[in-house]
């Protein structure tokens, strides 16, 4: 018999302690060679900051290797994991320091992987955020209106992403056939 | 009526919202396994649930892989809560333990499970819990640990207290524990809770009743297993969690594992 996933539940509001950790956010060192930024704001329904979220990112490298390597929560400043964890600051603000993923042999366009978790949020959401410009047969697939929401905006420092749990800009949320 | 020393509205109002979701569940035929994202008796939720269809999407490339965590990653005495500040914590030493199943079935192995829970008392060392409840200097209430090749996580912590919160008057938590999970895809990440049995506030709490189906919010409920009690140290408690089907295609490496396993 097929076992019946374990319900989610909502992260609450006392995360701070358990799940952040020193380095989460940063893949490489702001310094390291071809680092770039992934940063932008969370916000709800009213326009309003969401300052208890937090957001994960798992993405290729720069050459659109899916790396296998440990060393996420003790990062050792050269292995490049592909995993980080940023929580949101008061202004609902997060950060990635990251490098610029690759195509993934056998995917179309390069993005990066984010799921989003926040008090009030009673089930982990995931979304991707492509790259200016990208195009492929999901973006493709949206609706025009709503595209904008999976496409990152390049910036000084990288790429802004901003997430929008509801609303008119609401971000494209995705199913992958498991609900 | 909103109660005059709180505001907040009494946990009557949100007694007859869970019921009427609950029946309106229980007259129709669709089953729900996963929680509302829309659950308006949690307040909290009303402005952070989308509003739109979530988006039909097949994972492809990175979607299909989930990051590694190794022993550089998390310390063995991670996984024991009542050995992190010098001293013992008070309250019901227990251990906790089950698997981590993917949705076919499989154990996930060697991935990572973090937890995080109130003291005895019902008190989080976070800074925003104000509640007027005892902090524990011997307990952070934080762990973690990595499945072993069998699927299987293990703990030793203190039995959480329940705590109340500000969702209505006289809003109180059941006791639980937060854990945060990876399968072998990323798209089997779940960050959940761990409830006791029997607690008289399960009817009470939109959180937990937001997962509508009464057989699927059983499923958070851990077990009672006196073969996992310890003479004069510890009481068991068993939960397995599932997490979705992997979507990926076996490697042999994964097949190997699979006939050592």
């Amino acid at each position: 018999m097929t076992p019946i996933p374990t319900p989610g539940q909502t992260v609450g509001p006392f995360f701070h302690y358990a799940l952040p950790y020193d380095g989460d956010n940063e893949l490489v060192p702001p310094a390291a060679a071809g680092a770039v930024r992934l940063h932008g704001t969370v916000r709800d329904g009213a326009g309003e900051p969401v300052p208890d979220a937090v957001l994960e990112l798992w993405q290729a490298d720069a050459a659109g290797e899916v790396v296998q390597q440990a060393g996420s929560l003790h990062r050792d400043g050269w292995t490049f994991t592909g995993f980080g964890r940023s929580a949101t600051d008061a202004e609902g603000r997060y950060s990635f320091t990251t490098l610029r993923p690759g195509v993934v042999p056998g995917a179309s366009a390069p993005f990066f992987a984010i799921t989003v978790l926040a008090r009030g949020l009673l089930h982990r959401l995931f979304t991707r955020a492509y790259l200016p410009g990208a195009s492929d047969a999901f973006l493709d697939g949206l609706d025009p209106d709503r595209r904008t929401t999976v496409l990152t905006v390049a910036d000084e420092s990288g790429f802004r992403f901003d997430v929008r749990l509801q609303g008119e800009d609401e971000t494209v949320f995705l199913d992958f056939g498991d609900e | 009526m909103a109660d005059s020393m709180t505001g907040l509205e009494p946990q009557d109002v949100i007694d007859q919202e869970m019921r009427d979701i609950s029946a309106s569940y229980a007259a129709g035929s669709a089953v729900e396994t996963q929680p509302r994202r829309d659950y308006a008796p949690y307040r909290s939720s009303r402005l952070r649930h989308p509003t739109k269809d979530l988006q039909q999407a097949d994972p492809e490339g990175i979607e299909l892989w989930a990051p590694v965590f190794g022993a550089r990653d998390v310390g063995e005495l991670e996984s024991d809560l009542t050995i992190q500040r010098g001293g013992e914590p008070v309250g019901e030493r227990m251990v906790v333990t089950g698997r981590v199943l993917d949705g076919e079935g499989r154990p996930v192995r060697h991935q990572l499970v973090e937890i995080w829970q109130a003291n005895a008392g019902g008190r989080y060392i976070h800074q925003r819990d104000q509640h007027p409840a005892a902090l524990d200097p011997h307990f952070t209430g934080m762990g973690r640990c990595l499945t072993d090749a069998d699927g299987t996580y293990r703990f030793t912590t203190i039995k959480p207290g329940p705590y109340p919160w500000k969702n209505h008057h006289n809003a109180w938590r059941p006791a639980h524990i937060h854990f945060s999970l990876f399968g072998t895809d990323f798209t089997q990440r779940l960050v959940t809770q761990m409830y006791f049995p029997g607690d008289p506030l399960f009817d009470r709490d939109p959180i937990y009743q937001s997962i509508v189906d009464p057989r699927a919010r059983d499923r958070l409920v851990a077990t009672y297993d006196h073969d996992l009690t310890q003479h004069e140290w510890a009481t068991g408690y068993r939960w397995d969690i599932v997490l979705t089907g992997s979507h990926r295609t076996p490697l042999e490496q994964d097949a190997a594992e699979e006939a050592h396993a």
